[in-house]
């Protein structure tokens, strides 16, 4: 097994609790988790050390699931299990609460900025995708309500160039929008998974997309944009990853500056794929490049690629702690 | 001659070892742990434990070893009534009650006994997704519920 993983820092982030997520602002120079304990944490680097900047607490009345950083950097958005989204402005050294979004009926699950900056999605156990604008003057509006799956929606991620949303859900579908005349529709619906889709990411020119699931694969979607079948959107699953992951894979994250693919498992374990340059286009190869056992005590919940420094990677887990990673290509 | 004996009788020894033999006495004491966190859980509706009830037994409960310190627990249980609330309700306990009470590493799997409940697959499904548990909690009705299911007298 090759380990090409090494550890920089570990952080007791969330004691006491468990950590959901962790992100990087787009910058690459700062961290925000949240977790059990209903708080976020930024982090940020003081000399080599990452330290604690500040706590955003009193924003949700329940356990904080994920937090997503605006393409500008300085708005940060979560998303809750008390049924709201709180939208956070930068302000000196810390953030402050500038407005909750209501409206969906139940948990919401995860919250995510379109590269424009001018639109937000989110989605919940209530089954829908809710699309929001925000203008000049910070109002946010909600622009459109989507209905496509039959079970919770897990996780929305947006295309890094086209105005396109992809949705994955406990239902194991994939669905993709697009807007049309004002309104956004579910335009293709990818089924393969037999489980729980719990994580979705694009590769860097948003030509394909990785799935991860409670199916313990991870998937590799293609579009397909010379084929149209009845104007759905023309997506196609060309790779699986099957026998890696020993329990769901809870995420999965492509790097945009290296392809390098990374997976957060209920094993314990952060795993890294590569692709294999030679392969067909059509049909990637994918093999596993390093293996971290034990990255956590408990399930890993989230792994992240720094944006601009290449190979650096967050993971955070039920045992409450993130961890950051070094990873290094092997001669 | 001897060197021969005393090198099969240590292979011989090695092979009881890794055996299902030792291995099987481990885990059936893992077994016997796990059934005694989870024997006094009391069931949702009547005022009986989980045991008394035979909605679990010491059969239902199967402990595999991951690695050296971690072991995966299987329990498969049987509700009394075929109410799917009531069999989500009896998973919660079980998911609660274990992530407390168990000393030793583990991953837990837990579902309903085939052919006890005609949505069983609907049911397996929920009580194993963690999200859905964590959110559950954090309901405060169902919260009181579980504490009152999972709180043992002398707490």
């Amino acid at each position: 097994m090759k380990e090409a993983l090494s550890l920089v820092q570990r952080l007791s982030a969330h004691p006491d609790s468990r950590c959901w997520f962790v992100s990087w602002n787009p910058s690459g120079t700062l961290l925000a988790s949240c977790g059990g304990d209903k708080a976020i944490r930024i982090w940020g680097q003081e000399g080599d050390s990452w330290i604690c900047k500040s706590v955003l607490e009193d924003g949700h009345q329940r356990t904080v699931r994920k937090v997503a950083w605006s393409p500008c950097g300085n708005y940060l958005a979560s998303a809750s299990f008390d049924a709201t989204t709180c939208i956070w402005k930068k302000k000196n050294d810390g953030f402050e609460s500038l407005t909750v979004l209501e409206g969906h009926e139940n948990e919401v699950k995860c919250v995510a900025w379109a590269p424009s900056g001018t639109l937000l999605a989110t989605c919940s156990r209530d089954k829908s995708v809710w699309i929001w604008e925000v203008d000049e003057e910070d109002e946010y509006e909600c622009v459109t309500v989507v209905n496509s799956h039959t079970q919770d929606v897990k996780h929305v991620v947006w295309h890094p160039t086209q105005e396109l949303l992809a949705s994955c859900s406990y239902d194991n579908n994939i669905c993709l929008y697009k807007e049309e005349d004002d309104d956004w529709e579910c335009r293709a619906t990818l089924k393969g998974h037999t489980s729980t889709v719990w994580g979705l990411t694009f590769d860097r020119d948003g030509q394909r997309l990785a799935s991860c699931s409670d199916d313990r694969t991870v998937k590799i979607w293609k579009e397909y944009p010379s084929e149209s079948s009845q104007g759905d959107l023309p997506w196609k699953c060309v790779c699986t990853l099957s026998g890696y992951h020993g329990r769901t894979v809870y995420d999965v994250a492509w790097c945009r500056l290296t392809g390098a693919l990374a997976t957060a498992c209920g094993d314990d374990t952060v795993r890294v794929f590569k692709e294999d340059e030679t392969a067909d286009p059509d049909q990637p190869v994918f093999s596993l490049a390093a293996s971290m056992a034990r990255a956590h005590n408990q399930d890993v919940n989230c792994v992240a690629w720094n944006p601009k420094e290449a190979g650096l990677l967050v993971s955070c887990s039920d045992d409450g702690d993130i961890a950051i990673w070094r990873f290094q290509e092997e001669e | 001659m001897e060197i021969v004996f005393s090198l099969a009788s240590l292979t011989v020894a090695k092979v009881l070892q890794f055996s299902g033999l030792k291995r099987t006495t481990k885990m059936e004491e893992k077994a016997l742990e796990v059934y005694d966190v989870i024997r006094s859980i009391r069931d949702p509706e009547k005022p009986n434990t989980l045991e008394e009830l035979d909605v679990v037994t010491e059969k239902c409960v199967e402990v595999k070893q991951l690695s050296e310190d971690e072991f995966l627990i299987i329990i498969k249980f049987s509700p009394t009534v075929p109410h799917c609330s009531l069999a989500t309700l009896i998973g919660l306990c079980l998911q609660v009650k274990l992530q407390r009470c168990l000393p030793f590493k583990h991953k837990l799997e837990i579902y309903i006994s085939e052919g006890t409940h005609s949505t069983e697959e609907d049911i397996n499904k929920q009580i194993n997704d963690k999200e859905r548990v964590a959110a559950a909690m954090e309901n405060p009705n169902l919260r009181e519920i579980v504490e009152q299911c999972v709180t043992e007298p002398d707490d």
